[in-house]
């Protein structure tokens, strides 16, 4: 490889975005780009965007897909709000990318994708090259799909095969761009296309021409280089949200001893765990695709009073659909994990766009008096550790609890550091033994409240529970007064009690001053990155992320009262604030939401915690 | 009493009714279906030979779905019209449990219609008893998706306007495999098939025509009257013609592609002309003629109708992960955190 003298400019932290139609393989690109950068040391951070339509018609804007990748020398919080690099491979995905490019951004786009027809398709008036449009940024284009051809050439590739390898074209120009190695790239091609020797030659071809290229072209003035971050040692993989969840299940099911039980049915953005879950069959899981959410829900009870860990992964109008059968969990208190992968809503709402909007319907979406324990993971990787200690609460605590994460969670991916199981935590469910003469379905631990699992099959145990109130200790069918009465307290209080064994409320920054930002869920990311840029400036400013909802932390009040001033940040219209208000009601509490299905930008955040910090 | 599940632990010590009957007073009305049906449970179990751990009941809402409570079982009173699923949940979690659900017309035809259906496509391993009394009985006296047309109930004061469903053709719709139809006043029949429906591997629907004292009193009688029963049922049983009648002097044949009604000795029509049922026929079109037959031309039947090999979900579930053990290089969670791309820093 000859190449070119070309000044390296060493950068912290980068965002490329790879944006194109449907078709266009832009997912593959995007996480072939991201791996290259993981395995060189950086960290990062990736989210793939892609229309609710599986092929919207082509070269239009509903039918754009993206793949954005934020990496960096050092720790890396977000996917990235606007973009440095941005490969856009037609018309139309330039057209709905170029708003989220940084002023002065790289732009690479394939020329030969520019015609009347794509153009007038895109919903442009004129050709951008012409309508000063792209002013101010760094154009790249490149005739790609004509050099793709060109390098294949030889190969004597038909035109239409050819043409589909442009992506990887694209890509090489890529790894020119970043300093990239292309090694792992062709060891990743050998590995996919066992089976089909002919595209090893043909991607290797095209990821090298397109490398070639971009060495030789005057537009490039310089090549980024981002460094290895200092990560903590270990073995690491990428994960999304929605994997993260899967094992998080797989791994409380070993630990507790537990089969795992699947019953769900499947729905935007929830559907990658129902779909990893039934890919392990060898560790045991069973998987039950029902016929609805509500059939999803109640075999996963049927399978928990059978002795399962059982479990349910919805999105919020499936979570609307389970909510009787979550009340039927709670009233005979069995263990239940209830994953709500959140978008927006409400109705059908937004499917693939990200929001905060279900925490109401967690906390209050049920008939009676229905408290569940609310657990809410905050980045990709820490699904798996959330998802494995909701399991672990609601079997320890004999009763359903909800895991949130968001869509921009779940279809996201980190790095994780891989766990050892061995250094997980125990699970002890309270397993009723055989024959126990003194066992009784609603008998209590006196401590937790929690009643114990007696597993049909158990000699000497046989039992009926259900939906009717039950006599406390004896269950039987009791409409007494006084008992509904003991019997919903006791329900109440045993999900209250989990505050005991769950970890205290930590604060980002000082543990008193100014202004507290709290945040709880998927928004981590920006809120720490916002937060963090005004410690730096010298802002008396901290954050408080929640993970536990119900219950929330024993210290909570105490955090909150340790700040002049406390805003929320959530991206629905203030359900954890009025959360918070009512269970401690303060005049200081303000607010900042969102619901456009768009994560928080940092700018934004720090311009309203900044507003707010110079009100009187 | 040939072959039943052996997936199921079975009791080394012979058990009796004693040992099913709970301490819960029952609190049907006088006079309801559900006490015969009770007692033909309390008969069948012990018969059934299973260890008592291993019977788990299932119910739905209604007042058939009160029954789990009656019975010393491991059991859930669950939540309208979800039986079907929950019980699904229990025989895959343990297909080593003897799952029996328990519900009604309105329960499991009306708002659990959809489970009813899937679980009969499934054909997961489980006893559904379904109490067939016509009418919304806990909330006093609605139709339900059986009442016949032109009823007049609490919902219908002119008459109902739908038309109902046969319980035998909607599960032969849904490709099930096992259909039984017995009426409340005959514990011996209610017997006999709730233990051929134990013995089918599969979803075994049992329809029980249940009588409602209070608000569809004598909706069957027409049929399973005592004075008129033996000129309006027929009773089948694998292996022997289709004959009914006082002195079983009438039977069924199949006339061009239409069953009817014959006398035998008339018309030159002999024992050997009467159709003989099969109910283990994998074809269920005579089967389906059977289900949908009705007075006043032709007698309702009753008994097994439809007991047909295919393999059950839940075998299939255990198929599928013993295989995945067998083969698959992860073998635990550890393994499948480390497998494919990772890398060490």
């Amino acid at each position: 490889m000859t190449k070119k003298k070309r000044p390296v400019i060493e950068r912290e932290e980068v965002v490329v975005k790879f944006v194109g139609d449907s078709g266009d393989g832009m997912q593959l690109t995007g996480s072939m780009f991201s791996d290259v950068a993981a395995i060189v040391g950086n960290d990062l951070a990736t989210f793939p965007d892609f229309p609710a339509e599986i092929r919207a018609p082509q070269n239009t804007v509903a039918g754009v897909s993206g793949f954005q990748v934020h990496m960096g020398s050092s720790k890396i919080f977000t996917t990235g709000d606007l973009v440095d690099v941005l490969v856009a491979m037609n018309p139309a995905s330039l057209r709905s990318n170029l708003k989220w490019a940084k002023k002065g951004a790289t732009i690479l786009t394939d020329t030969d994708a520019y015609d009347d027809k794509t153009i007038e398709k895109a919903g442009y008036k004129a050709n951008p090259f012409t309508d000063n449009s792209l002013d101010g940024f760094n154009m790249i284009m490149a005739p790609i799909t004509t050099l793709t051809k060109a390098s294949l050439q030889e190969l004597g590739v038909e035109n239409k095969i050819a043409e589909r390898s442009k992506n990887m074209f694209a890509l090489g120009m890529l790894y020119y761009i970043f300093n990239r190695d292309l090694n792992s790239s062709f060891k990743y091609f050998e590995h996919k296309f066992k089976k089909k020797p002919e595209l090893i030659e043909i991607n290797k071809i095209v990821l090298q021409a397109g490398y070639n290229y971009a060495d030789t072209i005057e537009a490039l003035e310089s090549v980024i280089q981002v460094s290895a971050a200092p990560m903590e040692k270990g073995r690491y993989r990428n994960i999304t949200g929605n994997l993260g969840t899967a094992w998080g299940l797989l791994a409380a099911a070993e630990k507790s001893g537990r089969p795992l039980f699947l019953g769900s049915y499947p729905i935007t953005p929830a559907t990658e765990i129902l779909m990893e879950l039934a890919k392990h069959k060898s560790l045991g899981v069973k998987v039950f695709q029902a016929e609805d959410e509500i059939a999803g829900i109640c075999s996963a009870i049927g399978a928990s009073f059978a002795g399962s860990l059982a479990c349910t992964t919805t999105s919020g109008p499936g979570l609307s659909l389970k909510s009787e059968a979550i009340g039927l969990a709670v009233i005979t208190e069995l263990p239940l994990v209830i994953v709500n992968v959140q978008r927006g809503g409400p109705s059908t709402g937004l499917p693939t766009k990200s929001e905060q909007s279900d925490l109401y319907q967690a906390l209050f979406g049920r008939n009676g008096e229905c408290p569940v324990i609310i657990v809410a993971a905050s980045t990709s990787e820490n699904c798996f550790y959330y998802s494995y200690m909701a399991a672990k609460l609601s079997m320890e605590h004999m009763t359903p609890a909800i895991l949130l994460t968001d869509g921009y969670l779940g279809f996201g991916s980190t790095l994780f550091r891989i766990p050892k199981m061995a250094d997980m935590p125990s699970i002890n469910p309270p397993i009723a033994e055989a024959n126990d003469s003194d066992y009784k379905p609603y008998k209590r631990d006196h401590e937790t409240l929690v009643r114990q699992w007696a597993i049909p099959g158990t000699e000497g145990l046989r039992h009926r529970i259900g939906g009717l109130e039950k006599e406390n200790v004896t269950g039987v069918v009791s409409s007494d007064p006084i008992n509904h009465q003991v019997m919903t307290d006791m329900r109440a209080q045993k999900v209250e009690k989990v505050a005991d064994f769950i970890p205290e409320q930590e604060i980002d920054g000082p543990d008193k001053g100014d202004m507290l930002v709290v945040s709880w869920g998927g928004t981590y990311g920006s809120v720490h990155s916002a937060v963090s840029k005004m410690q730096k400036e010298g802002k008396s400013i901290s954050h408080a992320h929640f993970h536990y909802i119900l219950p929330l932390p024993k210290n909570t009040i105490k955090v909150l009262k340790s700040f002049k001033k406390i805003v929320v940040c959530e991206l629905n219209s203030g359900q954890f604030v009025n959360y918070l208000r009512m269970k401690f009601p303060m005049p200081n509490i303000f607010q900042f939401n969102k619901v456009q299905g768009l994560p928080f930008m940092i700018n934004e955040l720090t311009d309203k915690f900044n507003q707010l910090l110079e009100e009187k | 009493m040939d072959f039943i599940n052996m997936t199921v632990e079975r009791t080394n010590v012979q058990l009796t009714k004693a040992d099913f009957e709970s301490d819960q007073m029952v609190k049907w009305c006088p006079g309801c279906g559900g006490h015969a049906i009770l007692a033909a449970i309390e008969r069948v179990f012990p018969k059934i030979g299973y260890r008592k751990e291993n019977f788990c009941m299932i119910s739905g809402i209604g007042c058939s779905s009160r029954f789990p409570y009656y019975v010393n079982t491991y059991g859930i009173h669950g939540i309208h019209g979800r039986a079907a699923a929950i019980s699904t949940g229990v025989k895959i979690a343990n297909p080593r449990l003897s799952v029996w659900t328990i519900t009604g017309d309105g329960d499991s035809l009306a708002i659990g219609g959809n489970h009813f259906i899937h679980v009969i496509r499934r054909n997961v391993d489980l006893n559904i008893l379904l109490f067939n009394n016509q009418i919304y009985g806990l909330t006093k006296g609605q139709y339900s998706p059986t009442t016949p047309m032109g009823k007049i109930t609490k919902t219908s004061p002119m008459g109902t306007i739908e038309h109902p469903f046969n319980i035998g053709e909607l599960v032969m719709g849904a490709q099930g495999t096992f259909f039984a139809r017995v009426p409340d006043n005959n514990i011996a029949l209610m017997t006999d098939c709730m233990f051929e429906a134990a013995k089918h591997d599969g979803t075994s629907v049992t329809e029980i025509m249940e009588n409602c004292v209070i608000f569809a009193d004598k909706a069957h009688a027409p049929v399973t009257g005592k004075d008129v029963k033996d000129e309006t049922m027929l009773i089948l049983k694998d292996g022997s013609p289709m004959v009914f009648g006082k002195n079983n002097e009438k039977g069924l044949i199949l006339k061009d592609t239409m069953l009817d009604v014959v006398e035998i000795g008339k018309n030159g029509i002999t024992i050997e002309d009467i159709l003989v049922h099969d109910q283990y026929s994998q074809d269920p079109g005579i089967q389906l003629m059977l289900a949908k037959l009705a007075p006043p031309h032709f007698p309702m039947v009753f008994g097994v109708i439809r007991s047909a090999m295919y393999p059950t979900y839940d075998d299939l579930v255990e198929e599928q992960i013993k295989f995945a053990r067998e083969t698959s290089k992860i073998k635990n969670v550890d393994d499948l955190l480390n497998s494919g791309d990772t890398w060490e820093i």
